[in-house]
């Protein structure tokens, strides 16, 4: 029998922590040396920052000690294209459609030949790196979230080959949405997705990121997006979360937004065992509007940590955060969220709010607002609640003959309905719904 | 017997007696308004009925159609046929009316069966039609941000499609303008019947103009001190409360 012993065993080979594993993906990538240098970058600092530990204050309340990246690999290729394929499927009616799995491009829905003609751009970030580079060196990795995840993030960065880039000119407005999947499927498969949307004045978008998995394997998903608003634009970005149970994730998302423009952000989270989640908005133009939406449904012993941040570094803008979670079982939940409204930003309206239902008396809802305000003429303010139930609503039901499993069932869906309400596409606002319901469907009660 | 009857009623509240011995026999056909002071106890037999955990019964029985509902959960009460409109429903948020009231519909289906989309919003539009409720009211949350008198309008509707055997309305009159209050009345009036008992809970007259009741009766801390026909009630509104209890005091001293 012949053996290779030149090689090592599969297992470190594509071990994502060796430095192998590393350069033989930079090799793999598009020859572009700025795409090079950034990646070789963030690999080092990748290596060079130590884990978190939950005494830094962007980690207070976080599970640190189980947070491991030992034993995920990189993929070459997904397992599974047809099936996951087939899964791809919550919305009819797109401009664009990429689907990405196990960090490959497996499918791609250009946009009609109207919407190119008028300059719009719907790339991976592979073939971007080839025809819009100058693209990708002005926006791509230009901010960070700040909120702690800066070693998942350069991981996120070194490994960044399956993303979605989308460039909207002035005055378009693109009526459907682009969506973008990525599924992890193989046992300890790594992904690394990344968007990037540049809306440009007054132009309008919308984008929705599935983050699936094809199986109940472990996973690790390290992922970035980051929407550029610009003067008068309206972006509208939502992401849909259901990793596999045994899913580790870090999603930072930024966004910047020009002067007038209008940002929405919405974010659904239901799957992972640990999912930690960074919202950031930088808000640098005067007048410009930020609504930033989240849902979590948390069960069995799931961890959600969520980190925003509302930046304001410009006069009479607003922003508008609403972060719900319902918990059951041991679930944990963390909301750690901050205002920061610099000394030049007057007459801002900046609101942060936070509601936990809590559906399991041992499940528990961490809620740590903060404002630093620097402007003298501002409204600020932020609330949290955790509570259960509301007895007389609930009684209001019974009373009506609805058996107290459905009623519970009914306030909890009416819950989300102030989030899902937000949902600008009814097609997808059906979708999150039938999502919600077969999370609760799944349970054993 | 067909009938809701309801024998010497004992109900505490924090451990304080609201309803004493209190009886009082709606047969099923007929209309009862039920009349008294502020803090009588008229809610509290409209909550205990309906099963509210807050609301301890002590003693009594309270026959269904010679069913006891005493001891049972509330939402075994509304199945077994008997509708409360409260004086304050709850606002519930992120549930809309259609949802809400399908599924109350949807618990009094035999198991297996299910509810008919259709018919169900042909009934629920012809009937918000009846009560002048705007049929973009289906998609909103049940009484969020409603006023009063939509509130109220709500509770008639939902029992407009619950078709109880038996209904306590308590004070679905206050805050209806006039031309709310012939709605609801008409809405009431339609549901009369040898099938349907109702008992009135208010404090005017004015709306027993518009629904005649068959019997009125006067509730005096936690109990019932006087019944009679319709005149009763055009009598207390020309003399007051005060009355009653003068009389009470003469007969008890
Ligand atoms: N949840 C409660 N907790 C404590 N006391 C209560 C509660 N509900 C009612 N009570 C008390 O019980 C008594 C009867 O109240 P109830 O609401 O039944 O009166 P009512 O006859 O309906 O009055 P109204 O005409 O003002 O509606 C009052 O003294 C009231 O304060
Ligand atoms: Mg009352």
């Amino acid at each position: 029998m012949h053996q290779d012993t030149s090689s090592a065993p599969t297992t470190t080979q594509v071990d994502i922590l060796s430095g192998d594993t590393f350069q033989k993906h930079q090799a793999s990538m598009p020859s572009n040396a700025w795409m090079q240098a950034q990646q070789a970058a963030a690999w080092n600092t990748f290596k060079s920052l130590p884990m978190p530990k939950r005494t830094e204050e962007r980690w207070r309340f976080a599970q640190t000690v189980g947070l491991s990246l030992e034993g995920y690999t990189l993929q070459d290729k997904p397992a599974d294209a047809e099936a996951i394929l087939a899964q791809s499927a919550h919305l009819e009616d797109y401009a664009g459609r990429l689907i990405f799995a196990d960090g490959h491009l497996l499918a791609k829905d250009a946009i009609s030949e109207e919407l190119a003609a008028q300059g719009v751009l719907w790339l991976s970030l592979e073939e971007a790196l080839h025809s819009k580079p100058e693209l990708l060196e002005r926006y791509l990795f230009s901010l960070s979230t700040q909120l702690g995840s800066d070693k998942f993030e350069a991981l996120g960065r070194a490994y960044a080959r399956a993303g979605s880039i989308l460039y909207v000119p002035k005055d378009v407005q693109v009526k459907s949405p682009f969506v973008a999947y990525h599924w992890a499927s193989q046992e300890g498969a790594s992904i690394f997705p990344q968007t990037l949307i540049i809306a440009e004045t007054t132009s309008q978008v919308s984008l929705v990121d599935f983050y699936l998995s094809a199986s109940g394997a472990p996973a690790l998903a390290c992922g970035s997006s980051h929407v550029h608003a610009g003067p008068g634009a309206k972006v509208f970005r939502k992401s849909i979360q259901n990793w596999s149970r045994k899913t580790h994730s870090f999603q930072s998302d930024t966004h910047t937004t020009e002067r007038d423009a209008e940002l929405y952000s919405l974010a659904v989270h239901l799957g992972g065992e640990y999912a930690r989640f960074e919202n950031d908005v930088e808000i640098t133009g005067a007048g410009s509007h930020a609504k930033l939406y989240s849902l979590t449904v948390a069960d069995d012993k799931q961890m959600f940590d969520q980190r925003s941040l509302q930046r304001h570094q410009a006069p009479n803008a607003t922003s508008d955060l609403l972060y719900k979670n319902a918990l059951c079982d041991t679930a944990k939940t963390i909301f750690s969220g901050m205002i920061c409204v610099g000394k030049q930003a007057q007459q801002t309206d900046a609101y942060q709010t936070n509601r936990n239902l809590l559906l399991n008396p041992s499940a528990e809802a961490i809620s740590l607002p903060g404002l630093e305000i620097e402007a003298n003429d501002v409204k600020c303010s932020h609330g949290s609640t955790s509570g259960q139930i509301d007895e007389s609503e609930l009684f209001y039901m019974l009373a009506r003959g609805i058996p107290k499993p459905v009623a519970q069932k009914l306030l909890t869906f009416g819950f989300f309905e102030e989030v899902i309400a937000k949902v600008d596409d009814p097609a997808l606002a059906d979708n999150l719904r039938l999502m919600v319901e077969e999370k609760f469907a799944t349970r054993e009660h | 017997m067909n009938a809701l009857n309801i024998q010497d009623l004992n109900v505490n509240i924090e451990g304080k007696p609201i309803l004493k011995n209190f009886s009082l026999t709606v047969p099923k056909g007929e209309v009862h308004a039920l009349m008294g002071p502020n803090g009588t106890g008229k809610s509290t037999l409209a909550k205990a009925l309906a099963g509210h955990e807050a609301y301890e019964i002590t003693g009594g029985k309270a026959l269904l159609d010679g069913a006891d509902l005493v001891g049972l959960e509330p939402d075994e009460i509304a199945r077994a046929g008997l509708f409360m409109a409260f004086q304050y429903p709850s606002e519930i948020p992120g549930v809309s009316i259609a949802n809400f009231i399908r599924a109350a519909i949807q618990a009094r289906l035999p198991e297996g069966e299910n509810l008919q989309a259709t018919a169900y919003y042909k009934e629920l539009y012809d009937k918000m039609d009846a009560l002048a409720i705007d049929r973009k009211f289906t998609s909103r949350a049940v009484n969020e941000g409603f006023s009063g008198g939509e509130k109220k309008r709500c509770e008639i509707l939902q029992m407009m499609m619950l078709k109880p055997a038996y209904a306590i309305l308590d004070e679905t009159d206050s805050g209806l303008d006039i031309d709310a209050l012939k709605i609801v009345s008409q809405g009431v009036n339609a549901m009369r019947g040898p099938d349907m008992g109702t008992l009135i809970i208010t404090h005017y007259q004015r709306l027993l103009n518009y629904i005649q009741p068959d019997k009125v009766h006067v509730m005096w801390d936690g109990r019932i001190v006087r019944s009679g026909g319709k005149e009763l009630a055009l009598e207390l509104e020309e003399k007051g409360y005060d009355w009653v209890k003068e009389e009470l005091a003469a007969a008890t001293a």
